[in-house]
């Protein structure tokens, strides 16, 4: 226990312990499964008389041998960075307008609009699919990765309109006084100061419009049928199965290595993330 | 000597918006415009679609009432579906607020290895959520499941009649429910801590000073001022969890039998794979009423904190 | 250099903001310091913010160097503003904050180069021109912040409460270098202040404003000596001026003027006074008491006296004190406005 603070009694500190350590595995439990079921031989993957924890023959490299070459992964990589790419440029020109409008020049009303535009957030994807599946078919988009494109920063727009709105009204208001009495347009102000000095909330809106596309699963199941543009949340977890088969070492080692290190990047801005759940609830 | 009110009115109105007004609905239009055409219509859309008769492949809207509610409503597939979101919702949440708050108090302190303890409770949060439940998948396949020989070591599990995890109806639904809150638990934890973290360090000392103990001080000063924000863990927990289809899509696909089907799940395969738009929609629209109570209390906690 | 002048100026705020500004007619003089010194929410802020165009006003007009700006934005009037929290843009190292406003206005680089330079020569901060504002003193912020105002060379200064953010013994330090600053460069500044010690110390003239209404403007010597009404009379000196009612007016008298009547010359109004609380401030000391007997009876009044000249005083002895006639200042009861002397019974 380290930093200052009321020492605890023995059994709290060991009741903590026991709680974390408890929890830490139940949680990470299936991604450490992930790992050793990837580089078992598939002849001792399937074998009920084998300790499952130890490697009963010697470890392979075949199942990434066969993820990478005999099936989609490296395409529904790909298309999964595209459609981020994509979706992290229309969720920026979209919402870091929109959020400093909202929290500078608006006014009053500017915080209702906001907390509207946050509650379209909740509106989930399993109420509008249906509909939705009919707009992509009429802009001509199914089947193709433009139609997750189209319809992610559905999700993305709202939440970082509202998480930004937060950076921005923690922004002096003094300093874009200065900037206009120094000489720029408002909108200059905009540009040239406000969006300089917001750049980590502007990350974090980037990284989390990125994962998100990675995460999103009801859409991209919806919207997209052929294996070949689909993205990797869909990708593996439905067309690495042939039929009823489950090609548990490529499968499992197709999870980790996609979710290692969204995991990693996510974990760096988590507290910015939490920032924009907690509704204000926490100052 | 102030100017009476018609005066200033007159004189507001002679100017008209300022030119930051203006500005900011130029900025603001088009993130309005989308939010209108992609997430509007379609829910308009959702609603007329459930009090119309569309299919994939049909051309005109006819208008039919309730008819579609009413089909739904005398589905055995749906009222399995509708009380198997609340169980779903319920269950799940009762386990993850329980668990997120024990672990938000233990991990409130720092100590050594924080860091990476932290990362590990959050993967399954980060991770796509697909892919973590196809994890699960694995864990608990019908023959080679890790769980299950673990428990046969432990002699808790016939070794040659292990559990179906994903097989058998009330087993199927205690493991969707176990995989889900084992994907939430982390989010609601990390929401907690920052409740926890906003608590002044003198209140807890102060309290201990007074003479309370930890569990007191836990139930009478901690709780209490987090309540906000478990109200708003459990909101966000509610609408991820009543609306979600991913876990179960992929650990059972609603079966065995439709037991573990959720209105979500059950709406896609009635309006995306069975190809009846109407009668999907009409089964997501059921969503809405949740959804309504989520939001007006979310607007409750936010406005409360409007005012703090 | 130029004039700035406000006509009829009015904000008026929704319910429960602060602020406001009623109709404020006033001109400054070339190349003068005028200070706007009132309490919070007494729009001098506001009224501040209206002349650099940061805020739109209600009704009326400004006027810098003769032209109507009222509808111009900041940039175009011709003004630079030194805002409280010094407002220096924290991702530009001080060199890029002092060359911002050139850079704006698409002044060469040379030539910026040199003005830069030239600023940060005049302030005394050129060893700093590579740091980040994080990296910076209160003080030296300050002058950062002084500097990119002063490197367009505006025809008007504009200063809003500059010195709050600075402790004490740096605030007396810094209104003296900022002193020194207007006289060197001789722009018409504005400032705006709540605290009577720096307007006192540095205007030229002092407008005091109360409730978005200019209550009297002068100079310093004028709003205290010869006060327009009773807010300008409370509101500058400390301990602030003694007020006692009689009838339908009301008689002021500064706490150093009410001295043991001993030590005054000439016609004087003299009371009983016991002191009740002593306040020892070394050379001098404040006297908190009561007038006894008389028409003023048990009224409180304060004095501040030399140490060395009341040396016998104790709390709870009573002493006879007096105000000379010519420091007695008369307002209306009714509208508190000052008017002539009078001629009052005291005892």
């Amino acid at each position: 226990m380290a930093g200052p603070g009321p020492r605890r009694s023995l059994a709290t500190r060991l009741g903590r312990w026991a709680i974390v350590l408890g929890f830490a595995i139940l949680l990470a439990f299936p991604f450490y499964w992930m790992a050793i079921t990837s580089f078992k031989q598939t002849a001792d993957l399937y074998d009920v008389e084998h300790d499952p924890f130890i490697f009963n023959a010697p470890p392979t490299l075949a199942h990434l041998r066969y993820l990478f070459e005999q099936t989609l992964f490296v395409r529904w990589f790909w298309n999964t960075t595209l459609a981020g790419a994509a979706v992290v440029a229309i969720t920026l020109v979209l919402a870091v307008p929109a959020a400093w409008a909202l929290a500078r020049l608006t006014g009053r009303w500017g915080q209702q609009l906001g907390i509207g535009i946050f509650l379209t957030y909740l509106v989930p994807p399993t109420l509008l699919f249906i509909p939705m599946s009919r707009v992509i078919s009429t802009l001509g988009l199914q089947d193709t990765l433009w139609a997750i494109i189209v319809t992610y920063p559905t999700f993305t727009v709202p939440f970082s309109i509202w998480l930004l709105m937060g950076f921005f009204k923690a922004i002096p208001r003094d300093l874009e006084d200065a900037a206009l009495v120094d000489g720029l347009t408002r909108f200059g102000a905009f540009v040239k100061l406000v969006i300089p000095i917001s750049l980590s909330g502007i990350l974090t809106v980037v990284i989390f419009s990125f994962t998100l596309v990675t995460q999103e699963f009801v859409y991209a199941l919806t919207f997209i049928s052929s294996a070949e543009h689909q993205t990797i949340g869909v990708g593996v977890p439905i067309f690495l199965v042939r039929g009823d088969v489950y090609y548990w070492g490529s499968l499992m080692a197709a999870c980790l290595i996609a979710s290692i290190p969204i995991a990693l990047v996510y974990n760096l801005f988590l507290d910015r993330f939490i920032a924009g759940f907690t509704v204000g609830a926490v100052k | 000597m102030i100017p009476a009110p018609a005066v200033v009115d007159a004189l507001r109105r002679r100017r008209g918006p300022s030119r930051a007004t203006w500005l900011g609905i130029a900025l603001f239009s088009p993130a309005l415009v989308y939010i209108l055409a992609l997430v509007g219509l379609p829910l308009v859309l959702a609603f007329l679609y459930s009090v119309g008769d569309v299919t994939v492949g049909s051309v005109g809207y006819r208008f039919v009432g309730l008819y579609n509610f009413r089909s739904v409503l005398a589905s055995p597939a749906f009222r399995r579906a509708l009380l198997d979101s609340f169980v779903f919702t319920i269950s799940s949440q009762l386990v993850v607020i329980v668990c997120a708050n024990a672990l938000a108090l233990a991990l409130r302190e720092r100590f050594r290895g924080r860091g990476l303890v932290r990362f590990l409770v959050l993967l399954p949060w980060v991770a796509p959520v697909s892919l973590g439940a196809i994890g699960w998948k694995w864990l608990l396949d019908s023959i080679y499941s890790v769980v299950n020989w673990v428990l046969a070591q432990a002699h808790l599990v016939n070794r040659f009649d292990p559990p179906m995890w994903l097989g058998q109806p009330a087993l199927a639904m205690a493991s969707v429910i176990a995989v889900h809150s084992w994907r939430m638990i982390p989010f609601s934890t990390v929401i907690l801590l920052a409740g926890l973290t906003s608590i002044p360090k003198e209140i807890p000392e102060a309290a201990a000073v007074d003479g309370a103990g930890f569990w007191r001080t836990h139930f009478q000063i901690t709780l209490p001022m987090m309540a906000p924000i478990i109200n708003v863990a459990v909101l966000f927990g509610v609408v991820f969890t009543f609306t979600d289809m991913t876990v179960v899509y992929i650990l059972t696909r609603g079966g065995p039998y439709d037991t573990t089907q959720v209105l979500p799940s059950l709406a896609f395969f009635t309006g995306v794979l069975g190809s009846d738009l109407s009668e999907g929609a009409a089964i997501s629209v059921f969503l809405v009423p949740i959804l309504v109570v989520v939001a007006i209390l979310m607007l409750r906690v936010a406005h409360r904190a409007e005012i703090a | 250099m130029a004039i700035v002048e406000t006509r009829k100026l009015t904000k008026v705020f929704g319910k429960g903001e602060e602020g406001a500004v009623n109709a404020v007619d006033l001109e400054t003089r070339d190349g003068e310091f005028l200070v706007f010194l009132g309490p919070s929410g007494s729009g001098k802020s506001t009224l501040l913010r209206m002349i650099a165009g940061l805020e739109e006003p209600t009704a009326g007009d400004v006027l810098i160097g003769g032209r109507v700006v009222t509808r111009l934005p900041p940039r175009a009037r011709g003004i630079a503003m030194v805002f409280q929290s010094y407002a220096l843009y924290p991702h530009l190292s001080v060199a890029r904050n002092i060359a911002f406003p050139l850079k704006a206005h698409g002044v060469p680089r040379e030539r910026r180069l040199e003005r830069v330079h030239w600023a940060a020569q005049l302030l005394g901060i050129g060893h700093l021109l590579e740091r980040r504002p994080r990296e910076l003193s209160g003080g030296e912020r300050q002058r950062v912040a002084l500097a990119r105002a002063i490197v367009r060379e505006p025809t008007v200064f504009l200063l809003d409460e500059p010195l709050s953010n600075l402790d004490a013994k740096l605030r007396a330090s810094a209104r003296e270098e900022l002193t020194q600053f207007h006289k060197r460069v001789g722009t018409t500044t504005i400032y705006v202040t709540h605290d009577q010690v720096e307007a006192m110390a540095m205007g030229n003239r002092i407008a005091v404003l109360e409730k978005g209404v200019v209550r009297q403007i002068g100079t310093p010597r004028e709003v205290y000596n010869e006060p327009a009404d009773t807010f300008v009379a409370t509101f500058l000196g400390s301990p602030p001026m003694n007020l006692v009612e009689a009838e339908d007016v009301i008689a002021g008298f500064r706490p150093e003027s009410l001295i043991p009547l001993a030590m005054v010359q000439g016609p004087a109004a003299a009371v009983r006074f016991r002191v009740t609380l002593l306040e020892y401030l070394g050379s001098e000391r404040i006297l908190v008491g009561v007038i006894e007997g008389g028409r003023f009876d048990g009224r409180k009044v304060i004095s501040r006296v030399a140490t060395a000249s009341s040396g016998g005083i104790g709390e709870g002895t009573a002493h006879d004190f007096a105000v000379p006639e010519q420091e007695l200042k008369f307002f209306d009861r009714a509208t508190g406005k000052r008017i002539a002397p009078r001629v009052l019974q005291w005892r």
